[in-house]
């Protein structure tokens, strides 16, 4: 198939970015979007032109590097998966695609598609942990019992892969959903009991420091998160965080 | 007498790492205020050895190339891992965890550190379970576990389909926790590019900071290698994109030795390759194989007309299938090891039986697995006389529970349904496990030089069993060289902080330059990749599965060719002093084009064949791999000496008092 793409280019952080327009020929149906990518991005070499500077990794949706705006959607028009497990089956012959950033005041653009996301680090640093030192002598696995149910709804809040499609997807740039998912894995377990109201507390404060907005209930995020994080979690949170105010 | 020192303790197996541990010196904890640790990687291995050693009062200094220390490869990692806790009643034990992976390794490994390894693979879930990593859980809330290939027990431990990620998301929150504090300073998106030797002993890096592209030079009084594999030679891998041997590699050349470089898995279940297009290869875990079935047809014209696209799997009658592992294999069935599994599968395909339309895929059905869960919940539900189409549904609800995110990720991928239509699987390559030599210390030949986890080469000898490359990374950073490094570094307490101004970093910098100053100004035609797929097609044609000695000289003609050619022709655009993805290519590349003739030539004197390392000459009548123990049971650990073809070998016997060596059979 034939597409045009309407992609955004941008030196630095503080140079002023701009769509810009490209033509590609003959992309297979099998390949993914950032294999296409590539071959616009070999096309550009060829030309002594600086290719598009967009972040990936693992190329198979769970390391939560890669990233992308896709005709307006955080990892493009499919659900359930991040762009990198997006097909061009997806798209067809003649199709104009706008490939942008992920948008948030606090991921500020580093180049072309790329975004700085350390934001998100530093809210697990407030208190994405559980206070335990390496030892080898800690308590036997099976001496802490979970029930079924709550360790299988901790994993799957748990799943959270970092990639911030949330915070894009959100018009108030809310990182809530991600937040909500750590705060919801550790508050399911009793080893992270001891400790929730201070990690709810600090990781809040670090979250509304970094400059993202809050949450107003659109569920936007919960329907780009590629891994189904559940907005449930966010009603776990705000509970979390009431009982430590209180 | 080899100059190699294993350093391996004296006495019975089960007493030497805690003899050992109680013997090595120890650092008092307001000195290791004063000592500095660089890591370079922050994978199973880096990350939690970066975490532990800040835990005891390091400082530690952690570089990624990523933009976060959540993002390395590690996260990649589906299945579980392993731990001798005979939670199940089984028949587990240390030994027995010890004996699978040397069997697994085909004797090809230390095998004191695969004792130690074993010994501290229960701590490794404890302490998981404390840091809160979700793993599944039975009814009752104990930790559930499942089978992995090459045992007979079910000591695998996971998070649904996503292990690794969960792993790693734990030993990433201990990092945080040390970030936080100021113990560990983290340096994302770095790329180390040499190591610095000062009197014989590392004593830094110089890094260039990806997104600036500025040279930095960085000291501590050691350094720690813990960048993964080298499986990116193969360009086309189930590795990260960025995944690349560069630490290591500048590690040998600086005189790390090198050991078993021939060494690699191709894992037996991949998702099959398509076009020229494709950047990379999707692993289909091995947990798979608890309730898949591979099978190809047993008739030539039943797989002709498969891969013509004029025949529906599900048409083949049961008789006219070939469940080729449980044919060959019996007692192991579909869980044969890896490296079993794979050449079988080539085997089937080499002869015509591929069912693709490139006749290099094989089937893994789930068909049998859905039947027998659907009946099993039918009984539990208390449903008489259900359905076939009921027993079906039921089947597949635990199937999508057990591995749902796998066939879903298939299903976007191959654009079929896995639940309805048998999965296409083929062998793909997917883990290293040569890699820099290390003692018993996992200390490289440079002093105060480490390297863990996949970077060495220590504990899966020819083949790594599945579920044990997360329980090794863990190990060493978690249990291993916490203890080992205090040994070393208990001499430096007085050194005081290791300054950057000395001739050895200016000239290790001054070198970094130049060589990027060469890329910015070569205007050569051809990008980089355009190289690394001529080397991957090489070293996968020639040096993949089957291997001749006939074949290995050509590849290592074609690598030297293909090297030259490169430092020719490679064009990079852009600047230096800015992010630029295609001079961050060029350099892994060219370290990939040394790396790849060394592997080549250690193939190539290997005149055996053990675990991955298949040489096409020595099999026996059966096809399965022949080692040749009388010549060949040592390690062969490789010194740079200027040039990867004047390469000089090493050798470390291996001695294995614990066990019988024997033919390695999994019938």
């Amino acid at each position: 198939m034939n597409l045009t793409l309407k992609i955004w280019r941008q030196k630095s952080a503080q140079d002023k970015g701009q769509i810009v327009e490209y033509k590609v020929k003959d992309i297979s149906d099998h390949m993914s979007f950032l294999e296409m990518l590539d071959v616009l991005n070999e096309s550009l070499v060829a030309k002594d032109e600086e290719p598009i500077a967009f972040d990936h990794d693992c190329r198979e949706g769970i390391c939560g590097t890669c990233s992308l705006h896709i005709n307006g959607e955080a990892h493009g028009p499919d659900r359930l998966i991040t762009t990198c497990q997006l097909h061009m089956r997806t798209f067809k012959d003649g199709d104009t695609i706008f490939i942008e950033p992920f948008r948030s005041k606090a991921f500020p653009i580093i180049k072309d598609l790329m975004v700085d996301r350390s934001a998100l680090d530093r809210i697990q640093q407030a208190g994405g942990y559980i206070s335990v030192n390496t030892s080898g002598n800690s308590q036997d696995a099976n001496a802490i019992p979970i029930s079924k149910p709550n360790a299988d709804e901790s994993m799957d809040a748990a799943a959270c892969i970092g990639c911030g499609a949330c915070v894009a997807s959100c018009k108030n740039a809310s990182a809530m959903l991600f937040v909500s998912a750590k705060v919801s894995q550790y508050a399911l377990l009793p080893q992270g009991r001891i400790e929730a109201k201070d990690r709810v507390t600090n990781m809040i404060k670090q979250m509304d420091k970094e400059g993202f907005g809050n949450c107003t209930n659109t569920g936007a995020c919960e329907m780009e998160c590629p891994k189904g994080i559940s907005l449930n979690n966010i009603a776990r949170l705000n509970r979390e965080y009431l009982v430590a105010s209180i | 007498m080899s100059i190699l020192n294993s350093k391996v303790p004296e006495g019975p197996i089960k007493d030497k790492w805690t003899n050992h541990k109680n013997h090595i010196n120890l650092v008092n904890p307001a000195n290791k205020r004063n000592i500095d640790v660089i890591i370079i990687g922050t994978g199973l291995a880096g990350g939690s050895a970066a975490a532990t050693l800040a835990e005891l009062g390091y400082n530690v200094k952690a570089f990624a190339y990523q933009d976060s220390p959540r993002r390395a490869h590690s996260i990649a990692a589906q299945g579980g891992i392993n731990a001798s806790k005979n939670y199940m009643g089984d028949g587990d034990s240390d030994y027995r965890l010890f004996y699978d992976t040397i069997k697994g390794g085909d004797f090809r490994s230390r095998e004191s550190n695969v004792y130690r390894l074993a010994e501290v693979s229960k701590s490794i879930i404890d302490q998981c379970v404390a840091q809160g990593v979700p793993f599944a859980r039975d009814y009752g809330g104990l930790l559930d576990t499942r089978s992995f290939g090459g045992t007979l027990v079910s000591r695998t431990f996971y998070a649904k389909g996503q292990t690794g990620q969960q792993l790693l998301l734990g030993a990433y929150s201990a990092m945080n926790r040390q970030i936080a504090k100021g113990k560990i300073q983290m340096f994302n998106r770095h790329e180390m590019l040499d190591v610095v030797i000062v009197n014989g002993k590392a004593r830094g890096i110089i890094a260039r900071d990806l997104v600036t592209g500025e040279i930095e030079r960085h000291s501590a009084h050691a350094v720690v290698i813990a960048s993964g594999g080298y499986g990116n030679v193969y360009f086309l891998s189930t590795m990260a994109m960025g995944s690349n041997a560069t630490a290591a590699w500048k590690a040998h050349k600086k005189g790390a030795f090198f050991a078993n470089p021939c060494y690699t898995q191709i894992h037996p279940t991949c998702i099959p390759r398509g076009g020229d297009y494709q950047s990379k290869l999707t692993l289909m875990s091995e947990s798979l194989r608890n309730d898949g079935r591979i099978w190809v047809p047993a008739k030539l014209e039943d797989a002709k007309a498969l891969q013509e696209g004029k025949l529906d799997p599900n048409k083949i009658p049961e008789e006219d299938r070939d469940y080729y592992l449980e044919r060959r294999y019996p007692s192991y069935g579909n869980l044969a090891p890896r490296d079993i599994s794979s050449r079988a599968a080539k085997e089937r395909c080499d002869a015509g039986f591929g069912v693709n339309k490139t006749g290099e895929a094989v089937y893994l059905d789930f068909a049998s697995a859905i039947q027998r869960y659907g009946k099993l919940q039918a009984n539990i539900q208390g449903i008489v006389n259900p359905s076939p189409e009921k027993i079906i549904a039921l089947g597949e609800a635990v199937i999508e529970e057990k591995y749902g995110n796998l066939f879903q990720m298939y299903e976007k991928i191959i654009d079929a349904n896995p639940y309805k239509t048998p999965m296409m699987i083929y062998p793909a390559t997917h883990y290293t496990m040569g890699g820099l030599w290390v003692d018993y210390n996992l200390m490289t030949t440079v002093s105060g030089l480490y390297a863990i986890g996949e970077a060495n080469f220590s504990d899966h000898g020819a083949n790594r069993l599945g579920a044990s490359a997360l329980m090794q990374g863990l190990a060493d950073g978690y249990f291993v060289l916490p203890y080992t490094i205090g040994d070393y570094l208990a001499s430096d307490i007085k050194t005081g902080k290791i300054p950057t101004n000395t001739p050895e970093f200016e000239e290790a910098e001054k070198a970094i330059k130049e060589r990027i100053d060469f890329f910015m100004n070569n205007k050569g035609t051809h990008s980089v990749d355009y190289f690394h797929k001529k080397l991957g097609k090489v070293m996968w044609d020639k040096v993949g599965m089957g291997r001749t000695a006939q074949g290995l000289k050509e590849a290592i003609e074609e690598i030297r060719e293909i090297r030259e050619d490169f430092w020719k022709n490679v064009k990079i655009p852009g600047k230096s002093d800015d992010m630029n993805t295609e001079l961050e290519k060029a350099g892994r590349v060219a370290d990939f084009l040394e790396l790849g003739e060394l592997f080549a030539k250690d193939a190539l004197d290997r005149n055996e064949s053990c675990g991955g390392h298949f040489r096409e000459e020595y099999q026996t009548d059966e096809g399965e791999a022949q080692r040749v123990d009388e010549q060949f049971s040592y390690v062969a650990a490789w010194e740079y000496t200027g040039k990867p073809s004047e390469a000089k070998l090493h050798k470390e016997e291996l001695k294995f008092e614990s066990i019988e060596v024997k033919a390695r059979s999994y019938k």
